[in-house]
């Protein structure tokens, strides 16, 4: 631990910056160009007719007129995927392990900024803080996420997987989801006992929602909210700096270590525990720190809020494949912008048949299909069948 | 010899407690049963329906009490599900000493729950069933008090019609009360000319921007959420940090104070927030307010939507049960009993409104407010403006 | 403690199984129960004695042809009967019926051959939705809306169809269990797990969602009112002429219509308890058995895993089928609420809690749950808001029972509850209560490697 600040390498700074961004503009292009091609084919549509009925606009100015937004919004939410999967990706790159509980930990991340941020709003100092003094009241409170979900997928890991770890895959999975089930009653429990609220709103504080101006077209306005912009930024900052972690330092390298074999990892001196522990610790205060970001970006949370995002981001996980940090990352962008792209365009494509609601189920359809079809994912090694 | 003996001794005792607790002392007692979810996502509004029925009880039962029966309360969960709703239906159905049931919130689960009511006899006024069939089928058991969907979507639309509006986007929470007020809202709106330029229903809690991208590209006059306010009010705060200028209509589901908490300013940007409801506000009505603070003072939170309603329900059993009983000379009533003499109340005066019910179980006329977001502070929600008032029957 | 606990139940049970005495302690509690509940019809220990008893038919060693009569008297005549008394009672017997069905269903396929699968209310909703959709007026309704009077529409079907449609519903659940097997079987065991449980969230959502463009499921709102099997009008005279002098009052319709879903629900638990007891027996049995251990060994040995593992989903699912038609038309009423992932968990539960593996194991666990759930937590919570209204105080520590929080209902707490029970059944005893012998064999080994291992290891069969 000692040195593991030693000399820094830019490289592992500067290459999943290349990634990220990379992934960012492929899916967006991609999804992008999909659309307009779809849209170029259904002019004259039904759909198009029933456009021009009620907006008054053609299918295809509807779609490319649409698109920047649905894009912004595709990237924001690809990122909050991205930074759970990471979580969901490395304890199963440690443990080949899915910890179905992640979920949890994102919801307590996202209640205890929200406390916090709450309670600093109660004494009256959000108010009196500036722009800058709001982001740093807003990064205090990410800490405080963090250090709460970091903590609680320690003691989780400590309680509730590590007796189980010779056992049949079945046994850690069903007591995983236990976990998840107790956790998700016990975040309700304490808030209802405590605040006797069920959901809890982000204080409005800070320039938060003020628009960014991006680009001015032809009378359209094209415009990111600051808060998009922290949540985006924060998000980058912790993959680059997890990345970082795991390929540049010596504790990275004993955590690959413990990833690749654990009993040789342990005949090398390495604490195979001590590394488990420190994998659940940062997986967690990652899934808390995207807990925080949800809660600024979306404002409402309650203790279920963790169930749909968490099944989403293992999706991405998977889509990446599962076990590879990158993965994670394309595999979050890749699900969000798709996900963005469905709930905006599904409904007016199907003209109303198939609408908005069938936005989770795309989700769930990518998770299906990629482990039928490709198990290791997109940039997945070979996953060999336990033997 | 000494193990047997050690074997029977706990038998024993066993058996005299389970007699003892068997034993059923004569019945004095009248329950007033309340079936609404209280654990799950919808357990904010569930409780308060329980809470609201418990203050009624403590408040109103001295008449009962003097002619030496105990009033309680017998609260149920039936969590949001259909199934547990049954059982616990049934095992309201057999404690002789219910004579009253206050419930439910989800129409989904008071349809099947109400069979058994009904093959009972036993009474059911509803705060918060708004789905037309659960009156429709015509049981004398089956009450509500509060409006139905395809009058308040329809009020929702011609409210609408009356601001000059010509375009609207209706959603909806996916849930059988927000669809079924989405689908009525909109067919009033094609019947009074305005132009429906999307439909669309949506689980989500928080996450809106996908569905918000097209509406406001949209741009319609008003967009209707069919729903409950803790949808609503985010969807149209971030509706209008995404640049709407027009209208926000909800429903009866948005009447909480907690909505001004989650929205705050945004309610009051653009062409500003409405919502339908039948229960007046506090400041027009004094006993509301009077409800709103004993509330209050005795659970700690403000009311949420329907607590005022299941207040109003369980005065309505309790007031029947009473005047069954005087007709019964004083002894216990019977459940028929209790069911004709709810049907017989005339302009019964609740909180909420002056009540007198119709054949089928609806209010023989409902009075609905229109009512505007005036003020983003929780506290002062009482206050909100009423822009309009209609008095409007059910339909036979 | 446990292990003298343990050796005291062995005494007491060596001591009742001797010579007549089981006979005697057998009958003599059903008479003691049945007493109990007939004259206090709403006492809850007289009922857990009630259930107690019938269990008490089978851990009795008795000459088996008493055994199966005493077993059809008691749920054949004594149920019934008791169940007119006392509705709510039969409600539980009819629930715990069902979801031992279910949960026989899901032992299969997770118990016997080690597939988890989450997303089990997927198969139930489709039968469910099969007799809901063909037993109501929804046919004819597909281009309604919700706005859509639809009072007077006929019924599809006659509702003596029913009886075909349990059938079918096997059929159809079989077929689903085979389309989602045939791609998904290939996949290790978590991802497994994770796809199960999308499927069934695919299946709740879809059923929300199918009212465009065509009605098939009427979305949020559910299919009612779904049609019951006619009821014989001889056999309805028969029965109250038998029982109304027992019960004290004329069995209505509805009351009868309990009794006879009861005893359909019962038929097909005592079928699905015999098919399953003959598979695991069965070829078919130890050849899950060994693909559930070790799957490269099975195939060595000439098992063909996929087509097995397919029978096995196919098995399991056509259980969940048939008791979901039984089901629509029990409640005539479906909706998707009904079909969560929370209740997905619930049947997972009840395996775990009774025996992964375990046919005796599995249906004590799913009455332990379905109790637990219906009954206890309600009426726990119901005592303690009860306490709360009486004004009473604990003694010593003078606190007000009525300042007791709102919030600390037991009923509430249902998914906390689920979660303890499976974390602490995978942590101590992930065999179960009533652990399958082979089963335990399997789960202890692995335990014993394990330093930290708890009492499981010194376990042995």
């Amino acid at each position: 631990m000692r040195k593991f600040m030693g000399s820094v390498d830019l490289r592992q700074i500067l290459l999943p910056i290349g990634q990220m961004a990379i992934f960012v503009v492929g899916a967006g292009a991609l999804c992008s160009v999909i659309m307009v091609i779809l849209a170029l084919l259904c002019r004259g549509s039904g759909a198009d007719h029933l456009l021009q009925a009620t907006q008054g606009v053609g299918i295809f100015t509807y779609t490319v007129g649409n698109l920047p937004q649905v894009l912004i919004d595709g990237m924001t939410i690809g990122f909050v995927y991205a930074a759970i999967a990471l979580g969901y990706t490395m304890v199963y790159g440690v443990l080949q392990f899915i910890n179905f509980a992640h979920s949890e930990i994102f919801a307590i991340g996202a209640f205890c900024g929200v406390e916090a941020l709450i309670a600093l709003n109660g004494l009256g100092i959000l108010a009196k803080a500036g722009t800058i003094g709001s982001f740093g009241y807003f990064g205090l409170a990410l800490l405080i996420g963090m250090a709460a979900s970091g903590g609680m997928a320690v003691l989780v890991e400590r309680v509730a997987y590590r007796p189980l770890r010779n056992s049949p895959t079945l046994v850690p999975l069903i007591s995983a989801i236990g976990v998840s089930f107790a956790l998700q009653d016990i975040i309700r429990m304490t808030e209802s006992l405590t605040t006797g609220q069920f959901y809890r709103v982000i204080p409005t504080f800070g320039n938060f929602d003020a628009h960014l101006v991006l680009l001015r077209i032809g009378g359209r306005v094209i415009d990111i909210q600051v808060k998009s912009v922290v949540v985006i930024v924060a998000a980058v900052a912790m993959l680059v700096a997890l990345n970082y972690l795991v390929k540049a330092t010596k504790v990275g390298k004993a955590i690959r270590a413990v990833a690749q074999d654990k009993h040789t990892a342990a005949l090398m001196g390495i604490g195979v525990n001590a590394i488990i522990s420190l994998t659940f610790l940062v997986g967690g205060s990652l899934g808390g720190a995207a807990g925080v970001l949800y809660a600024l970006k979306f404002t409402r949370i309650d203790p279920f809020v963790g169930f749909m995002p968490g099944i989403k981001a293992f999706a991405a996980a998977v889509l990446g494949g599962i076990g590879n940090l990158t993965g994670a990352l394309l595999g979050g962008m890749v699900l969000g912008m798709i996900e963005s792209f469905a709930g905006a365009y599904l409904g007016t494509y199907t003209m109303g048949a198939f609408g908005a609601e069938y936005k989770d189920m795309v989700a769930f359809l990518i998770l299906i299909l990629v482990i039928i079809f490709r198990p290791n994912g997109l940039l997945g090694e070979q996953v060999s069948q336990k033997a | 010899m000494r193990k047997h003996v050690s074997m029977i001794a706990p038998a024993v005792a066993s058996l005299c407690l389970l007699l003892a607790a068997g034993c059923e002392k004569e019945n004095k007692t009248i329950k007033i049963a309340t079936q609404s979810p209280l654990s799950g996502a919808m357990s904010v509004i569930g409780s308060d329906i329980k809470s609201g029925t418990q203050l009624a009880i403590e408040q109103l039962s001295d008449p009962l009490v003097k002619m030496g029966f105990k009033v309680e309360l017998a609260p149920f969960d039936d969590q949001g599900n259909p199934d547990t709703g049954v059982a616990n239906a049934k095992a309201i159905v057999s404690d002789p000493s219910v004579l009253g049931v206050v419930g439910h919130y989800n129409s989904g689960v008071q349809i099947p729950s109400s069979e058994e009511y009904h093959s009972a006899g036993l009474c059911n006024v509803s705060p918060a069933n708004t789905n037309p069939k659960v009156t429709e089928r015509g049981y004398l058991e089956v009450n509500r008090i509060c409006g139905r969907d395809d009058v308040q979507g329809a009020v929702g639309a011609q409210f609408a019609k009356s601001k000059g509006i010509k375009s609207a986007y209706v959603l909806h929470d996916k849930t059988a009360y927000g669809q079924g007020i989405a689908e009525y809202f909109q067919k009033e709106a094609l019947t009074q000319g305005i132009k429906v330029v999307g439909f669309a229903g949506t689980e989500e809690k928080a996450n809106f921007d996908a569905i918000l991208s097209p509406i406001i590209a949209a741009k319609p006059e008003v967009i209707y959420f069919g729903g409950m306010f803790d949808q609503s009010a985010v969807l149209f705060k971030q509706a209008r940090q995404k640049g709407f200028k027009g209208m926000c209509l909800s429903d009866d589901g948005f009447d909480s104070s907690d909505a001004a908490k989650i929205g705050s300013d945004a309610l009051l940007q653009g062409a500003g927030t409405y919502f339908s409801t039948v229960s007046g506000p506090a400041n027009v009505y004094p006993d509301t307010a009077k409800f709103v603070t004993d509330f209050k003072a005795k659970f700690g939170n403000n009311p949420q939507p329907f607590a005022a309603q299941s207040y109003d329900c369980a005065a309505i059993l309790l007031k029947a049960i009473e005047n069954a009983a005087v007709a019964n000379k004083g002894k216990l009533p019977a459940r028929a009993d209790v069911t004709k003499a709810v049907r017989d109340l005339k302009d019964f005066h609740g909180i909420t409104a002056t009540m007198t019910f119709n054949a089928k179980g609806d209010l023989a006329k409902a009075k609905y407010f229109i009512i505007q977001v005036t003020s983003a502070d929780p506290a002062k929600w009482s206050a909100n403006r009423i822009d309009q008032t209609l008095d409007i029957a059910p339909p036979q | 403690m446990l292990e003298s606990l343990k050796s005291k139940l062995r005494a007491l049970s060596a001591l009742l199984n001797q010579g007549r005495i089981p006979y005697a302690v057998c009958v003599g509690l059903i008479v003691l129960s049945t007493a109990l509940v007939y004259g206090n019809p709403r006492s809850i220990p007289s009922f857990l004695l009630f259930v107690f008893s019938a269990s008490s038919i089978y851990w009795l060693r008795m000459n088996r042809a008493i055994q199966l009569g005493l077993a059809v008297f008691f749920a054949v005549v004594l149920v019934p009967i008791l169940g007119a008394r006392n509705v709510f009672y039969l409600e539980v017997i009819f629930q715990i019926a069902v979801f031992s069905a279910l949960a026989l269903g899901l032992n299969i396929v997770v118990g016997f051959s080690g597939l988890l699968n989450f997303g089990y209310m997927a198969f139930y909703a489709v039968g469910a939705y099969l007799w809901g959709f063909f037993g109501s007026q929804q046919p004819n309704l597909l281009h309604a809306t919700v706005t859509t009077k639809a009072l007077h529409t006929p019924f599809f079907m006659a509702p003596d169809y029913f009886y075909l449609f349990i059938f079918l519903g096997v059929i159809v659940a079989a077929i689903l269990g085979l389309l989602l097997g045939l791609p998904v079987l290939r996949v290790r065991g978590d991802y497994l797990a994770i796809i199960t449980l999308a499927f069934g969230e695919i299946v709740r959502q879809l059923a929300n969602n199918l009212d465009k463009p065509l009605n098939f499921t009427n979305g949020p709102q559910g299919l009612t009112p779904i049609q019951r099997p006619t009821m014989p009008e001889g056999v309805l005279k028969l029965f109250n002429n038998l029982v109304q002098p027992l019960v004290g009052h004329r069995v209505t319709d509805s009351q009868a219509y309990n009794i006879l879903f009861y005893l359909i629900a019962l038929l097909v638990v005592v079928t699905v308890i015999i098919i399953t007891y003959r598979l695991d027996d069965s070829k078919v049995g130890r050849a899950w058995t060994a693909i559930r251990e070790d799957e490269l060994s099975a195939g060595a040995m000439g098992i063909n895993a996929n087509k097995l593992k397919l029978g096995a989903f196919a098995v399991g699912a056509s259980f969940a089928g048939a008791m979901g038609v039984l089901f629509a038309a029990s409640r005539t009423f479906v909706s998707p609420e009904t079909f969560t992932f929370l209740q997905s968990v619930g049947v997972l539960t009840m395996v775990i809690l009774g025996g992964i593996g375990s046919i005796t194991g599995v249906i004590v666990g799913a009455t332990v749950v379905t109790l637990l759930n219906i009954q206890v937590l309600q009426s726990f919570s119901l005592f303690l808001s009860q306490l709360r209204q009486s004004g009473a105080v604990i003694p010593i520590i003078n606190f007000h029972w009525s300042n007791l929080s709102n919030q600390l209902d037991p009923s509430k707490y249902q998914r906390l509850i689920f979660g303890v029970i499976l974390v602490l059944m995978m942590i101590y005893r992930p065999t179960g209560l009533l652990p399958a012998a082979r089963r335990k064999r399997e789960l202890t080994e692995r335990t014993e490697a394990d330093p930290e291992a708890t009492e499981n290891g010194a376990d042995h069969v």
